[in-house]
């Protein structure tokens, strides 16, 4: 395991009493809530950053939002650090504990509370995952948008952790824009709602401060998310160029010309190599990039957007175009891109890099990401969000050689650097977890940071909540 | 005398100063809202006024960067020249407020003003990518980017975004633009009642044909915004945009789907672009009087209720957009705040917030609504972060 990225020094004061601190936290839940002993602990030491593991000195499993807030009071009052968990997806670290910190997993709260056609919402508990929600309502004809790769098992509330984004976001926006409420307990065992039905809030936009704060301002235990309608129908198209610079100058066209696709997603060779093998999807072996546009509509619409993105396009020398010609053949095209992640692991161990570009950066981006990866003799695999710059080099390594893993990790922090510096952002959806804490400086200056954590102090002044993530450990407010 | 900084650096030391002495500042745009919030008890006045331009704009990548001060009008031409446009549809309150002068864009985005369109596109907090900001120390402060996924850092852009000049000065923003659609179209209905109109309007939300308003104008206003020409009774309007076979298709569709329950008609580009900004402008309550004017945020099919209670009980005039969900009431008489705030209360929550009173109803009736006691002591804590000296138009949102 690299050792580059540190965690808090563990509390002794809290180290020494966990025994005690075990004892208490049995008490104040109901039976098969905490677990405690080492081998129910380790499936709990990472999450989906594999680099980093730390076992938590207990993990508790509340029911409900009051047990969740019992439990917070107690560790409040004795300083005891919280990490917030879901399904433990996160690729930042978000979620990694620490030797000294009590897990609370939402994985008990996994019911869906209402469902309202007519103002169109769904409230559910936070341990409900993604595709769920969309499950529960699609007979219905309705759709929960954001739809990360990970929606089978990721859940709401780390969704809400995180910001989570997804393939069809382009259109319809991320975590932050189909929320409308949460109810949360505080560090100290508040529960405070926020939001809710109506589609504006009265005062400060708490919501939209809550949404994205990986698990560093409270609890999530509820939400309450909009649902949309779904289309008439979509159909996702593969377009194939010789070249990565013209796959990026056919997104920025198409963007550029209005027309906004539900989905513009990239892939480059090694990438549809790799998920080719997996899903047998049909994507062209012979081409340098992919492109997967999805349009939906009426077939009437989607004949006419789809007139036009291919004539642009056409523009940019793309050698194959691919329609899908059935559910089913969609179906695949989409499971071969969603499963890039997991058929990436099958091959090599890997980190994903998830910085944000202006899209007229994209070429320029890629082609440096290129000698970087170069420049440290490693391999890399690009498979992305093009329509709106968030790219994703998985960066290819094996975890079991310690040079080899600082390496990727070097790799991955010039990249992020390289977003930046092309007027980007660290991470677009995946958080900053511990993986992006220590580069935070090279896109704010401490003044910003620390008026970053002055807020994060209003929510938790005692600094418990999911410690040692986000801010770098230097240059924090003294205790 | 006022302060009008000519730069974010000038902004700063000004800020600085009056929080080496505690002065209270009162912070403005174009103060064309100026009758709106509560009273600010500040000794001098900060306006944006000379903060103005358009920074960067890049019409392929749809977003544009701007000084706070910039006048909405030169963001527009800017906008309109490259057929793109503010998605989120920002109103403008000169008409109910009976304010003159010039609304900017730092206003816009420090009042989280939405139009119509925000049921499907989002508010003015969903397309704001990043803020400059100076907080109540007079340090220059940035949040957020110009791309369109950041997830880096807590999002102060969120929090500053309709936080009325409270917690920090706006010195630059920057936003998505999206484009202006081709075409467009709105399909009527008529004679349908305020618990009718909230069911046909959930239905057609249901509907795969991307509705982008959807408002239920009243009877006593629907000739503020519809001739007599039409069938007579409330109007009910649903909004459709995008390519122009396309928007044939879908009116074709939603026509049809309401010609079984009332009369429906189906307006062309040029009368729906006008209805929507008058539904935007909230034109029958432009009515230059003082009479009490609530914005009610509710969930859309608890609008009528709402209304439908408070007639029984006070002189009311009402209409609806988002689907129901936005409110604007006009009391005839009294205020009423009280008994508003019960009634939201009483049909699933929300929250009202009083646009324009008489100086006498606006000294006695908080302007926003009171939130509940743990989310008002984390409002509190926030603000003290933010402004610990407490300069930014103290008593605005208090
Ligand atoms: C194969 C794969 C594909 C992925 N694809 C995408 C993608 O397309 N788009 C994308 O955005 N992400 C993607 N991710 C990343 C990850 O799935 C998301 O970040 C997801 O939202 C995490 O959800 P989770 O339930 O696993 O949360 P966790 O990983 O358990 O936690 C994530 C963060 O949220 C906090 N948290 C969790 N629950 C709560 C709660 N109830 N209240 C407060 N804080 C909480 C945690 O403390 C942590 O900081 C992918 C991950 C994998 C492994």
């Amino acid at each position: 395991m690299p050792e580059t990225i540190a965690f808090l020094e563990p509390k002794p004061s809290v180290l020494a009493r966990r025994h005690q601190i075990v004892e208490d936290l049995t008490d104040i839940l109901p039976p098969g809530c905490l677990i405690s002993e080492k081998r129910g602990l380790v499936p709990f030491e990472t999450d989906a950053f594999i680099a980093y593991r730390q076992v938590p000195l207990a993990v508790a499993l509340p029911e409900t939002t009051a047990q969740v807030a019992a439990v917070l009071k107690y560790c409040s009052r004795y300083g005891i650090p919280v990490v917030p968990r879901g399904a433990g997806t996160s690729l930042s670290g978000g979620a990694i504990p620490q030797s000294d910190a009590v897990v609370i997993g939402l994985s008990k709260m996994s019911g869906i509370l209402d469902i309202d056609f007519a103002n169109r919402t769904a409230t559910v508990q936070a341990g409900v995952t993604n595709i769920n929600i969309s499950e529960a309502v699609s007979a219905d004809g309705f759709f929960y948008a954001p739809d990360p790769s990970s929606q089978l098992a990721c859940t709401i509330g780390g969704n809400i952790g995180m910001n989570s984004g997804g393939a069809h976001c382009l259109k319809y926006g991320v975590t932050t824009n189909n929320l409308l409420g949460v109810k949360m307990v505080l560090f100290d065992g508040t529960v405070i709602e926020l939001g809710g039905k109506a589609l504006d809030a009265p005062g400060y936009d708490l919501l939209g401060l809550v949404c994205g704060s990986e698990g560093q301002l409270g609890i999530v235990t509820e939400a309450t998310v909009r649902l949309l309608a779904k289309p008439e129908g979509s159909r996702p198209v593969l377009f194939g160029f010789m070249s990565s610079e013209e796959a990026g100058a056919c997104v920025a066209e198409v963007i550029g010309s209005g027309i906004i696709p539900v989905a513009i997603e990239f892939m480059d060779k090694p990438a549809i190599g790799i998920c080719e093998a997996f899903a047998q999807a049909g994507y062209p072996m012979d081409v340098e990039a992919l492109l997967i546009v999805e349009v939906e509509g009426s077939e009437a619409e989607m004949e006419a957007m789809l007139a036009s993105i291919i004539e642009i396009a056409r523009r940019h020398g793309v050698a194959t175009i691919r329609e899908s010609q059935s559910a089913a053949q969609a179906a695949l095209i989409w499971k071969g891109r969603k499963s890039a992640f997991g058929a990436t692991g099958r091959i090599a161990d890997y980190i994903c890099m998830d910085g944000t570009v202006p899209l007229s950066q994209l070429s320029h981006v890629l082609k440096k990401t290129a000698e970087i990866i170069d420049g440290y003799g490693l391999r890399v695999a690009n498979v992305f969000h093009a329509g709106d710059g968030n790219m994703h080099p998985l960066i290819l390594y094996n975890i079991n050689d310690p040079e080899d893993a600082a390496r990727a990790e070097a790799a991955g922090n010039d990249i992020l650097k390289l977003c930046v510096d092309a007027g980007g952002c660290l991470t677009g959806e995946h958080g900053v977890g511990i993986e992006k804490r220590d580069l935070m400086l090279h896109q704010f200056t401490q003044v910003d940071l620390n008026q970053q954590m002055a807020a994060r102090a209003a929510f938790d002044p005692q600094w418990i909540m999911n410690p040692s993530k986000v801010f770098p450990l230097e240059g924090r407010p003294a205790a | 005398m006022n302060y009008e900084p000519t730069s974010e650096m000038e902004a700063a030391d000004m800020i600085r100063q009056a929080a080496g002495t505690g002065m209270p500042l009162a912070i403005s745009g174009g103060g064309t809202r100026s009758g709106f919030g509560n009273r600010v008890r500040a000794d001098r006045a900060l306006s944006t006024r000379k903060l103005s331009g358009i920074v960067s704009y890049n019409p392929a990548e749809m977003t544009m960067s701007a000084k706070a001060g910039t006048p909405m009008a030169e963001i527009e031409a800017a906008l309109a020249g490259n057929r793109q446009m503010l998605a989120f549809e920002p109103m403008d309150y000169r008409g109910v407020m009976g304010t003159s002068g010039e609304p900017t864009i730092g206003g816009v985005f420090a009042a989280n003003v939405s139009g119509p369109r925000r049921i499907t596109a989002g508010a003015a907090r969903d397309h704001l990518l990043g803020i400059r900001f100076i907080n109540g120390a007079g340090e220059a402060i940035k949040s957020g980017g110009r791309v369109m996924k950041n997830v880096t850092g807590l999002d102060l852009v969120k929090l500053l975004c309709g936080s009325h000049g409270t917690l920090g000065l706006l010195t630059e923003v920057t936003f998505k633009v999206l484009p202006l659609p081709p075409a467009a179209a709105t399909i009527v209905a008529f004679g349908l009642d305020d618990a009718q109109a909230a069911a046909a309007m959930a239905h057609a939300l249901a509907m795969p044909v991307e509705v982008s308003g959807a408002a239920h104008l009243t009877e006593s206003v629907r000739y503020r915004f519809v001739g007599s020409s039409h069938p007579e009774g409330a109007a009910t309007v649903l909004r459709l945009e995008g390519l122009p076979a396309s928007v044939a298709v879908r009116a074709e569709k939603l026509k049809a789907a309401f010609a079984q329950v009332a009369p429906a008609t189906v307006l062309d580009h040029e009368a729906t672009e006008k209805l929507w900004r008058d539904i935007r402008d909230v034109k029958p309550y432009a009515d230059g009087t003082q009479k009490p004017l609530w914005r009610v945020s509710v969930a859309p099919m608890a609008g009528h209720q709402l209304v439908a209670a408070l007639r029984l009980q006070t002189g009311v005039d009402a209409f609806y957009d988002w689907q129901g969900g936005l409110v604007w009431l006009r009391m005839e008489a009294d205020a009423e705040a009280e008994m508003l705030r019960r009634f939201i209360k009483g049909i699933g929550g929300g929250h009202a917030t009083l646009v324009r009173a008489s100086d006498a109803v606006r000294a006695v009736t908080p302007a926003f609504e009171p939130e509940p006691a743990p989310v008002a002591a984390l409002s509190a804590r926030l603000k003290e972060k933010f402004d610990p000296k407490g300069i930014f138009n103290p008593g605005k949102m208090g």
